[in-house]
């Protein structure tokens, strides 16, 4: 059995690449196709994957804030609050970011550096 | 009881104001970056004790002859009624100043804390769904961005070092290497605690010098630690050119602005932290490669020593007054 962070990392990955919601039958249909290994023999995770597990992924991922479900249908159909790409400029943002308050949250190699260092810095790699 | 309050506002207006703008332009932290980092936690403590206990120390002048006795006074008068006719107008201000900064510095520590928690969290979430495992280690992911960056998560056992795919492009192994050896660093030596407290320090007082002035130094100096760890396995060459290809490759200058750089390298000055605006790391990269391309040796032992006295002076002294005439009355 797949770990929760496995499944809901599928998951989102599923949600990501289909184009429109999906149901977590879908969804668990599709865990099911992707996780069969090649040689046709029986899958050991898709097989035994219960919709119930994916529902509980799913409502972990909602809480999260990563997916949100379509209210008013039966079965209720999820997507992605936001794209990969969203997500990831995100990260990015808090990485890049130089709030006083955000200095904390993470160490980077390279603060940030102004122009006048960055031209530095490339005649000194232009030289060397 | 008077002269112990005036000697600790002056000493708590020293550690506020021109202590920390001397230490900051000093030259010898990045010869000895562990001593100055001690240094600055001194600075920062004795400066919170000695802002308390001066304002406290003086609104309890009128009950007691010494802290302790004004305190059990004090207590007396908040919780037995005891008469609060010998407590004038400033006395009571003093008081409550002095309590109203305490209760704001530890409530805004834990606040920090707990905001830093919430947005690391969400952050290993995201990293959870985004990144994947890398060869280079259990504790290391990759995340498939173009421009090069590399930056650790703290968060105990849970610790992540991040890099992009950008960075693992444009590094050669040993300078990939030395990138991961100098943000493992920061994990095994904690500074992640530092960056809290001295965030939260700033976040509390920010109108007072020394808390920017400390934090974009203690900023600085981490860095410098972690290279000097990297240091211990890697060339000069090898780190500095680490430097050099993340600093150009991850500066996002914005369009239609000409950086032309006026000043070379030897002449940065690296006692001019953010100098440059609010960033409070601008000028950490400049000092950093400037330190590396012409190290001085650092400090003598015998000066090192004197700044460690130094340190335990500035914590001891504040303690002894507020609390050794009480103990010996």
């Amino acid at each position: 059995m797949a770990s929760l962070g496995e499944l809901e990392r599928a998951v989102m990955d599923l949600l990501w690449a289909g184009q429109e919601a999906a149901t977590a039958n879908t969804l668990r249909d599709l865990l099911a196709q992707s996780t069969r290994p090649q040689d046709g023999s029986a899958g050991h995770e898709g097989k035994d994957l219960a919709v119930t597990t994916v529902l509980t992924v799913l409502s972990r991922l909602e809480r999260k804030g990563l997916v949100e479900r379509e209210r008013g249908t039966r079965p209720h159909r999820y997507q992605a609050v936001s794209s990969r790409a969203d997500h990831t400029a995100e990260l990015m943002h808090e990485v890049l970011g130089s709030a006083p308050d955000r200095e904390a949250v993470l160490a980077r190699f390279i603060g940030s550096v102004t122009d006048n260092e960055a031209e530095t810095l490339r005649k000194l790699l232009g030289r060397s | 009881m008077f002269w112990t309050s005036y000697f600790l506002a002056v000493l708590a207006i020293a550690l506020a104001w021109p202590v920390p703008i001397l230490l900051s332009r000093a030259q010898w932290p990045a010869r000895s970056p562990f001593t100055a980092m001690l240094l600055w936690q001194a600075i920062a403590l004795a400066g919170g004790l000695s802002m308390i206990g001066a304002m406290l120390v003086y609104g309890l002048e009128p009950v007691g002859d010494n802290l302790l006795s004004g305190l059990r006074a004090l207590a007396g008068m908040v919780f037995n009624n005891a008469p609060t006719t010998d407590l004038g107008f400033w006395h009571i201000f003093a008081l409550s100043a002095a309590a109203l900064l305490t209760a704001h510095l530890v409530f805004t520590l834990l606040l920090t804390y707990y905001k830093i928690q919430r947005q690391r969290r969400r952050h290993r979430e995201l990293l959870d769904l985004l990144a994947s495992p890398s060869a280079d280690g259990p504790g290391t992911v990759v995340l498939n961005v173009d421009s090069p960056v590399a930056y650790c998560l703290p968060g105990g056992a849970r610790s992540v070092t991040v890099l992009s795919d950008g960075l693992m492009a444009a590094l050669e192994p040993d300078e990939l290497r030395a990138v991961l050896i100098h943000e493992n660093a920061h994990l095994s030596q904690r500074h992640h605690l530092l960056l809290w407290a001295f965030a939260a320090w700033r976040q509390a007082l920010p109108w007072l010098p020394t808390t920017r002035l400390a934090q974009e130094s203690v900023n600085s100096l981490i860095e410098m630690l972690a290279d000097d760890v990297a240091l211990k396995t890697e060339s000069k060459a090898t780190l500095i050119r680490a430097i050099a290809i993340v600093a150009s490759g991850s500066q996002a200058a914005p369009a239609g602005r000409l950086a032309f750089g006026e000043s070379g390298l030897p002449d940065a000055d690296p006692g001019q932290p953010g100098a440059t605006g609010g960033t409070g790391s601008a000028g950490t990269t400049a000092s950093r490669v400037s330190r590396l391309l012409s190290p001085r040796p650092p400090l003598p032992e015998a000066l090192r020593v004197a700044v460690l006295a130094a340190c335990a002076l500035l914590l001891a002294l504040p303690t002894a007054l507020l609390l050794v005439p009480g103990l010996l009355g």
